[in-house]
């Protein structure tokens, strides 16, 4: 489902980080461990399309990823990649629930009420739907989050320390759901972190 | 969602800073428009008093005051002419003059100004009697629609002139009433403000009241004609003179009711008419206020005549023309100012406009990266910048044809007071269309930089600052 293969990524020129080859099964969760500054965020940036690489290749499903064109790319990413965040940032002008029909329409699907209303009940923060996210607890935004990353049935979510700005019980909780979630909806979870409280609920691991 | 909506939620989510956007904007289109349409009103109303006049005499003084006050009616009147230095002119065997129209000014109703003329007035601005009849006698009067209106004056009614251009009741010439014949259809000319009168009737009502006209009747013009010589009669004598002029009106009521009584049928009555109004040629002694002249075609003679009556006479001839695009030119300086000072603010607004997308561009740095995430690519992030500067230009447009119109129409009162003119907000120029070209263009300059901005921003970048 997600295979990358000398995967190589560098800002300057002498500075070249080397990235190992992984394969991902469809439906599997993964756990990718590494110290700040080892390139987590460059890896997650790249599998997520947001950055190429200087040279090596990813392939989601069937699609080459340096095969897109720009607005293709684009589309791609919206359609089949769930993306949740360190920090949990929300469009703020819109509520929670036009954050997720927004979700839904930048990747060329029809906004669709009763999915977010089904995601967001599912999630336990189906009375936010209207209220702006800032409005929201951080455990709670971390959950609306989510529930964009889930929004569009993306096979592939991918979670960027999800759970470092939380405490233990809304860590917990956040990766709980991210795994229910994933799992409910047979997608493939790469979580990104350097959470030790992590370590021990994901048996499939690559070490940076 | 549309990118609409999208952009439109983004400017409501700070409606202190799209205010101040927005009022700016509205300034700088409110008053653009406003001067449009104050512009187009008064050369509309201008060009259809000039009325294809090409000359105008009357006594020495401002060539723009004989102007506005003969054509347009709204100053006062330089002074009189005698008709026997304009009699070549009136002359209807004048190989040179198509039309000539004899004015006598200074007369009023309740603010309405009374012009003694003749018939040739209303062809003048093809003016046409809606109800009643035009005037065929001494002290008849065809009022124009405007005036009728607001005087609430019908055919039938009677009223009694007062000397001078504004209302007073102390200068109310006793006495004389004035009877409405007609009423004219609407033109949207000056005429619409009138009260026309034989210039006779004028005479008349001023004869006794030493005002140094003669009088109207022709048979008592010998015993009058020492009344006219002193021009400010005495005090006491004005008395007897009402006593007297009285008896004349009464004399042409009873002739009036007389004719009416045994012409049944229409030829003798005209004849009647004929003998009663005469031409104004017979009476060279006379005063006349202006003479409005159309001429037939121009050669040297006539391209001369103004010169002439200029350096040879004690009178004055102006163009009108030359006097209108003169006064143009004087306002001109005060409109260039207003015009610049809209642009200016139009200007600074776009720049209100480019500073607050510029700014929220900052806070919204995350929020762009992040719809980039959910697969909205450059252009669409461009395009929703663009749509907020558009969007506030349109908002902005409303709003300032609302105040300039609204103004207008609030103006209009006001104006119609002082000028007798009628203004109106609920007309839209064409050049008001082009006015929301140029608000597109403002919107979309002061967005274009703040939108590239927002197209290149650096996705992952931007992510990993978090």
């Amino acid at each position: 489902m997600l295979t990358t293969k000398q995967l190589q990524f560098s800002y300057t020129r002498n500075q070249v980080m080397n990235f190992p080859d992984f394969n991902l099964q469809k439906g599997e969760h993964w756990l990718l461990l590494g110290q700040s500054g080892s390139g987590k965020t460059t890896l997650l940036h790249l599998l997520g399309g947001l950055l190429s690489p200087t040279s090596g290749s990813i392939q989601i499903g069937n699609t080459e990823l340096g095969q897109l064109r720009a607005s293709a790319l684009d589309q791609f990413r919206g359609k089949n990649i769930g993306i949740v965040f360190q920090k949990s940032h929300f469009v703020r002008a819109l509520t929670v629930g036009e954050n997720l029909a927004l979700a839904q329409q930048l990747a060329g699907l029809k906004p669709n009420r009763e999915r977010i209303i089904e995601l967001l009940e599912r999630l336990n923060i189906g009375d936010k739907l209207r209220l702006k996210p800032d409005r929201l607890s951080i455990g709670e935004q971390q959950r609306a989050a989510i529930a964009r990353a889930l929004i569009n049935q993306a096979p592939i979510i991918l979670a960027d320390e999800p759970t470092s700005a939380l405490d233990d019980h809304n860590a917990t909780e956040v990766i709980n759901l991210l795994e229910e979630q994933a799992k409910a909806q047979g997608s493939t979870l790469l979580v990104v972190t350097h959470d030790k409280r992590l370590k021990d609920r994901f048996p499939n691991q690559i070490a940076l | 969602m549309t990118l609409l909506n999208l952009s439109w939620k983004n400017l409501s989510n700070k409606p202190l800073t799209m205010l101040l956007s927005l009022v700016l904007f509205a300034l700088g289109v409110g008053l653009i428009s406003f001067l449009l349409l104050i512009n187009h009103q008064i050369n509309e109303k201008f060009e259809k008093n000039l009325a294809g006049i090409d000359l105008v005499i009357g006594a020495k003084g401002s060539p723009l005051q004989l102007i506005l006050s003969s054509m347009y009616h709204i100053d006062a009147p330089t002074g009189n002419i005698p008709i026997k230095g304009v009699m070549p002119y009136l002359n209807p065997k004048n190989p040179f003059i198509k039309a000539a129209i004899p004015l006598s000014l200074g007369d009023s109703y309740r603010g309405y100004r009374i012009v003694g003329t003749t018939a040739n007035f209303l062809e003048l601005y093809e003016a046409k009697v809606q109800t009643g009849r035009s005037f065929k006698a001494v002290m008849e009067v065809l009022a124009g629609a405007t005036a009728a209106q607001e005087l609430g004056l019908k055919v039938g009614s009677t009223f009694q002139s007062s000397h001078g251009l504004i209302e007073d009741d102390n200068l109310v010439h006793e006495g004389h009433a004035f009877k409405v014949v007609g009423i004219m259809k609407p033109t949207g000319a000056s005429i619409d403000q009138l009260l026309l009168t034989p210039a006779q009737s004028i005479w008349e009502v001023h004869e006794h009241a030493g005002m140094g006209a003669a009088p109207a009747v022709e048979e008592t013009e010998e015993a009058e004609h020492e009344h006219a010589d002193e021009e400010h009669a005495a005090e006491d004598s004005i008395a007897e003179n009402h006593a007297e002029s009285t008896e004349q009106v009464n004399q042409i009521a009873l002739t009036n009711q007389e004719e009416d009584h045994q012409n049944d049928d229409e030829a003798p009555h005209d004849q009647a008419e004929e003998h009663r109004l005469k031409s104004i040629l017979e009476y060279p002694d006379k005063e006349i206020t202006a003479l409005l002249l159309q001429f037939n075609g121009h050669n040297i003679t006539t391209l001369n005549l103004q010169r002439m009556i200029n350096q040879n006479t004690s009178m004055q001839a102006a163009t009108p023309a030359i006097e209108i695009t003169r006064l143009y030119s004087l306002m001109g300086v005060g409109q260039d100012a207003l015009r610049w000072l809209a642009f200016i603010i139009m200007g600074v607004s776009g720049l209100s406009i480019f500073i607050s997308l510029f700014s929220s561009l900052r806070d919204r740095r995350y929020e762009l990266a992040l719809m980039r995430t959910m697969g909205a690519s450059p252009g669409k992030l461009f395009a929703m910048i663009i749509m907020e500067g558009l969007l506030l230009a349109v908002f902005g447009y409303i709003i300032g044809l609302l105040i300039s119109h609204g103004g207008m129409e609030l103006l209009a009162g006001e104006m119609k007071a002082a000028y007798r003119y009628t203004f109106t907000g609920r007309t839209f120029l064409v050049e008001e269309g082009y006015l929301l070209l140029g608000a597109l263009a403002v919107g979309f300059v002061a967005a274009v930089i703040p939108a590239i901005q927002a197209r290149n921003t650096d996705i992952s970048e931007t992510l990993a600052e978090g």
